[in-house]
C-alpha cells in the first residue's frame, strides 16, 4: 500500500529532521535511494518549485513528493491524495511533539539535557544537509550518483560557471544577495536554457 | 465567526505570505498573532518561536501548533497546523501538475538542468550559514566531519545519525568538556533554524538581529 509507506516515510522525516526547511532534504534524498520513487534529478527540481512558491520548505517539498508518488501509482486523483498523504505524515509527529511539549514548557526551556541534545544534533544537521548537497552536485553538474564513480565524472564547464555566478551574486553583491530566491531560478532557467544544459 | 474557522483562516494567510518560512515568517507572525488577533504576546511568539525550532518537524508548524493549542486545546493546534499547510497542498499540486505535462520538452529539460545547478548553490549557502552557529568548537566539528564523510561514503539512514548525535551531545554537555557556555546555543536557535530555510533574506535579517 503506497499511501501507508508514503505516510511512515514522512512521519519519519517530520520525526528525525531538525530545523525544518532544509533539514528534510537528507531524509529525501535517503528515501529517493530506498524506495527509487524518484531520482535525485527530481528532488533537485521539486527543491526549485517548493524553494519558488509561498509556503514553508519542507512542507512545499513533501507536498511535491507525495504528488509525484501518487500520480507515478495511480494517475492525477492518486497524486493528489499522495500530497495530501505526505503532507499529513510530515506534520503529525509535530503536533504530537508540541502538544506534549507544551505541557512541560519551562522544564524544556530549561532542560541540560534538551540543550545538550542539540548541542550535537546542530553540527548534525549541517553535515547530513552538506552530504545530500554533495549527492545532488554529482548528480547535477557531475552526471554521476555516487563519489565512488568519480573516474567517469565529466564536469561542464557551463555548470561550474553558473554555479560560481550564483554563489557571488546570493552572497557578494550587495542588494542582489538579499533578492528572493526565485529571481536566481529564473536566471539559472534562462541560462540552461540558453546555454543547452 | 468560529474561533477554528479564524485560526484556520489566520495561519493559511501566513502561509501564503510565507516565502521559504523559518526568520522570514516571523514578522507575519507577529503582526496577525499579535497585533491584529491578540492571541499571543511577542515575548511569548520569540518563546515559541525558539521552541520550534528545538523540537522536531517544520518550525512553521511547530509555532501554528503552539498558537493553536494554547486557543482551543489539541482541536486547535490541529486545525492551525492544517491551516498552515492548506495554501502549499493546494499550490505545489497545481504546479506539479503542470510541470508534469511539460517535462518531456526538451527546452524545459535544458531549463531544469540550469535550475539544478542553482539548487546547489542554494544548499551551500543553507551549509554555510549554518555552519557558523552550529559548529562552535572541535567537539562539534568532529560531530560535523563524522557526520558529513559517513552519509557521503556510507548508505545508512539519516535517523541513525540524528539519534547518535543527539545522544553524543547529552554526553559532551554532561561531561563538561564543552568549551561553549550551555544554554548559549539555545539563545542563537533563534538564527539557526532560519537559516536552515535557506533564505538569503532571512538570514540577513538575523544578520540585524543579533546586533552583531
Amino acid at each position: 500500500m503506497i499511501y501507508l509507506r508514503l505516510f511512515i516515510e514522512f512521519f519519519k522525516t517530520g520525526l528525525f529532521s531538525v530545523g525544518g526547511g532544509m533539514a528534510t532534504i537528507p531524509f529525501l534524498q535517503d528515501m529517493s535511494r530506498a524506495t527509487g520513487w524518484f531520482t535525485s534529478a527530481q528532488l533537485a527540481d521539486m527543491i526549485a518549485v517548493a524553494e519558488s512558491t509561498p509556503g514553508p520548505l519542507g512542507v512545499n517539498t513533501a507536498t511535491y513528493v507525495g504528488f509525484t508518488v501518487g500520480t507515478q501509482e495511480y494517475g492525477m486523483l492518486g497524486g493528489i491524495l499522495g500530497a495530501v498523504v505526505a503532507t499529513v505524515g510530515l506534520v503529525t509527529p509535530s503536533i504530537i511533539v508540541i502538544i506534549v511539549v507544551a505541557y512541560f514548557l519551562d522544564k524544556f526551556r530549561k532542560s541540560r539535557y534538551v540543550d545538550g541534545a542539540f548541542y550535537g544534533l546542530r553540527p548534525a544537521s549541517v553535515g547530513l544537509i552538506g552530504a545530500a548537497g554533495v549527492g545532488i552536485v554529482l548528480m547535477s553538474v557531475f552526471r554521476i550518483n555516487t563519489v565512488f564513480e568519480f573516474a567517469s565524472a565529466h564536469l561542464e564547464l557551463k555548470h561550474l560557471l553558473l554555479a560560481a555566478a550564483i554563489l557571488a551574486l546570493t552572497n557578494w553583491v550587495p542588494k542582489v544577495k538579499k533578492l528572493h530566491p526565485i529571481y536566481f531560478i529564473l536566471l539559472s532557467a534562462v541560462v540552461g536554457v540558453v546555454f543547452r544544459f | 465567526m468560529s474561533e477554528y474557522l479564524q485560526l484556520f483562516l489566520v495561519f493559511a494567510k501566513i502561509g501564503v505570505m510565507t516565502f521559504g518560512g523559518g526568520y522570514a515568517m516571523l514578522p507575519i507572525l507577529q503582526r496577525e498573532v499579535c497585533e491584529t488577533k491578540k492571541w499571543a504576546g511577542d515575548s511569548e511568539i520569540m518563546d515559541y518561536y525558539a521552541i520550534g525550532q528545538c523540537t522536531p518537524g517544520i518550525i512553521a508548524v511547530n509555532v501554528a501548533t503552539f498558537i493553536g493549542k494554547k486557543q482551543k486545546g489539541i482541536p486547535g493546534g490541529i486545525v492551525a497546523t492544517l491551516g498552515m499547510v492548506f495554501p502549499s497542498l493546494l499550490i505545489i499540486t497545481v504546479i506539479a501538475a503542470v510541470l508534469h505535462n511539460f517535462m518531456d520538452i526538451v527546452w524545459i529539460g535544458h531549463a531544469f538542468a540550469g535550475i539544478r545547478v542553482c539548487v546547489c548553490v542554494f544548499i551551500l549557502n543553507a551549509v554555510l550559514k549554518l555552519w557558523k552557529s552550529a559548529v562552535v568548537d572541535v567537539w562539534t566539528f568532529i560531530v560535523f566531519a563524522l557526520v558529513f564523510v559517513g552519509s557521503v561514503i556510507l548508505d545508512l539512514s539519516p535517523v541513525l545519525y540524528v539519534i547518535v548525535a543527539g545522544i553524543a551531545g547529552i554526553a559532551l554537555s554532561l561531561l563538561g568538556v564543552r568549551k561553549e557556555k550551555p544554554g548559549k546555543g539555545a539563545a542563537k536557535d533563534g538564527s539557526v533554524a532560519a537559516e536552515k530555510e535557506g533564505s538569503p533574506a532571512a538570514a540577513e535579517k538575523k544578520n540585524g538581529g543579533d546586533g552583531k
